[in-house]
């Protein structure tokens, strides 16, 4: 097992200085940094195998698909899929989201209903949202409470037979709550809804295990990770994605074509249509290996005992209130200061070599609900310390004081 | 006698010269920010709105014998400090000598390495829109 203190030799860009200042490095909920293994793993894939997968007989393409296809396997494993045709490579939560939401037009009719939350990030409205226009289908909103929890209540009067899919997020990335996928899952599917969880800010920070959730669809990013941007996963349960038509045409995805009529190819490759981020899927599995030799249960923690110590410290601060109190919380925290703007405050931090985020983190509703036109947020990483909350909690004292 | 763009950038940017850290420069911008006169809330509307910037900034125009004069304001303060050189430079001049503006203060007073492209988008949305005013006060 890998501790924290040397796990910071294995992150290059965290020993920088930003503005002669050590980098804090508080933006992990946007994107993590990247391990030395991920980094050396695209190299060696570009310098050794370079290769297009899966149609060469050849020596260079028989390994780069051989590494592509391992990585789908430490994905199976990493969320404990039954089989690895059930993970989808992508470019991202987004796209993964995105996928599904398309493909299940085939699937719904007019007045069916489709169910999100307020507190989603607009990955996953936007595409619920095409989903319901074009189909006639009526999206249903789950309200959030003051302390930003999902209504629970309000769920279950929202569920109904007409409802065919649940799409929920995992974990806030702008209140940090983590959400009960659990009981969601069991009484959507009593409806016989499917379920969609966005897994972008959760994969990375707690296990995670398919089958025993029995979730229908799971999303999440690679670049959340530490590993490379560009590459994302959709997880789906082999059955649901039989029943659901290819996203796109192309390459890969084709079993039979000729001019008139195409049969498509099998999971998973039905729905990778053209070449994809090869580089970036075999490296992925270098960013799991590492949170696997860690450990997610020494990540969660690692990150619990962080977001106790911060959030402690924070609330100290004059005039600040942190939005999102749930019990149940992930190290994300979003807060505002009285009479101080999230931008102002964002850009003197930088000064100091605190990076953390400002703005409404692509959750407008929420910010709509909360009354504020967005926040400041730190999240955490687990390579993350005690030091860099302390000196964090006096750059804001500071830019505090320039500002007031 | 009135000072021309040129001059009153040349006035700004050995203002700056004085700082010699990023602190002081800050707490000026701060100060300017803190100075520039609030704008009525009745021209907060969404048509003075300045879409591209990370903070909402609001942006009037009227023109005053020939001259157009200029009002904005901002929810955040840095904005505002950036908003009130902007008008120092280029409130109260003649539509034409604004629309020819090649402006350089704002790399000159190192302002520049810290306005990253989204934020810098929204400085050149604003600069855009004193000249989209300019125009059309003088043509009508």
């Amino acid at each position: 097992m890998k501790k924290n203190s040397n796990i910071r030799s294995l992150f290059p860009l965290l020993n920088i200085k930003v503005n002669n200042n050590p980098l804090v490095y508080f933006d992990n909920a946007a994107t993590t940094q990247k391990s030395k293994g991920v980094i050396e793993q695209i190299e060696r894939y570009y310098q050794t195998e370079n290769s297009n997968i899966h149609r060469g007989v050849h020596h260079l393409s028989q390994i780069s698909t051989n590494s592509f296809e391992a990585s789908r396997e430490s994905v199976q494993k990493f969320i404990n899929a039954k089989f690895s045709r059930e993970i989808i490579f992508t470019k991202g939560t987004t796209d993964s989201i995105n996928l599904v939401a398309y493909c299940f037009r085939e699937l719904l009719e007019k007045d069916d209903e489709v169910i999100i939350s307020e507190m989603e990030h607009h990955s996953n409205i936007v595409p619920w949202q095409m989903c319901c226009k074009s189909t006639g289908a009526k999206l249903k909103i789950i309200p959030i409470d003051s302390i930003g929890n999902l209504n629970m209540v309000s769920f279950k009067k929202l569920l109904s037979n007409k409802t065919k899919i649940v799409a929920i997020t995992h974990i806030s990335n702008s209140l940090g709550t983590i959400n009960p996928i659990k009981e969601i899952i069991e009484l959507s599917h009593e409806k016989n809804a499917k379920v969609l969880i966005d897994g972008a800010q959760s994969a990375a920070h707690m296990a995670v295990d398919v089958q025993e959730l029995d979730v229908d669809f799971y999303c999440f990013s690679a670049h959340k990770l530490y590993g490379p941007t560009g590459v994302g996963v959709l997880y789906g349960k082999e059955k649901i994605l039989n029943l659901l038509p290819p996203y796109q045409g192309g390459g890969e995805m084709i079993e039979k074509v000729d001019l008139h009529e195409t049969t498509y190819a099998p999971l998973p490759h039905k729905f990778e249509a053209g070449t994809p981020n090869i580089a970036g899927v075999i490296a992925l599995k270098s960013s799991l290996e590492l949170i696997k030799e860690i450990g997610l249960s020494e990540i969660k923690r690692h990150e619990d005992q962080l977001l106790g110590y911060a959030t402690e410290k924070l609330e100290n601060i004059e005039g600040l209130q942190i939005i999102g109190t749930s019990s149940e919380k992930s190290a994300i925290i979003s807060f505002i200061i009285k009479d101080i703007h999230h931008y102002d405050l964002g850009l003197l931090l930088d000064k100091m070599g605190v990076a953390i985020r400002t703005g409404h983190h692509c959750t407008q509703p929420i910010m709509n609900k909360f009354k504020i036109p967005g926040t400041s947020r730190i999240s955490f990483a687990y390579y993350n310390t005690f030091e860099e909350i302390d000196y964090c909690i006096k750059a804001i004292n500071k830019a505090k004081k320039m500002l007031s | 006698m009135e000072l021309s763009i040129g001059e009153i950038e040349s006035e700004i940017i050995e203002e700056f010269e004085l700082f010699d850290n990023w602190i002081d420069k800050y707490d000026y911008l701060i100060d300017l920010g803190k100075s520039l006169p609030k704008i009525d809330d009745s021209q907060k509307t969404k048509e003075n709105i300045i879409s591209g910037c990370q903070s909402q900034v609001w942006l009037n125009a009227r023109k005053l014998d020939g001259r157009v004069v200029l009002t904005a304001d901002s929810d955040a303060i840095m904005t505002k400090g950036i908003i009130a050189i902007l008008i120092r430079v280029l409130s109260n001049q003649k539509p034409d000598n604004i629309i020819g503006a090649e402006l350089s203060f704002i790399e000159k007073i190192g302002l520049n390495d810290q306005l990253s492209q989204t934020r810098a988008n929204g400085l050149r949305s604003m600069i855009k829109q004193i000249k989209l005013y300019a125009l059309a006060f003088k043509t009508n």
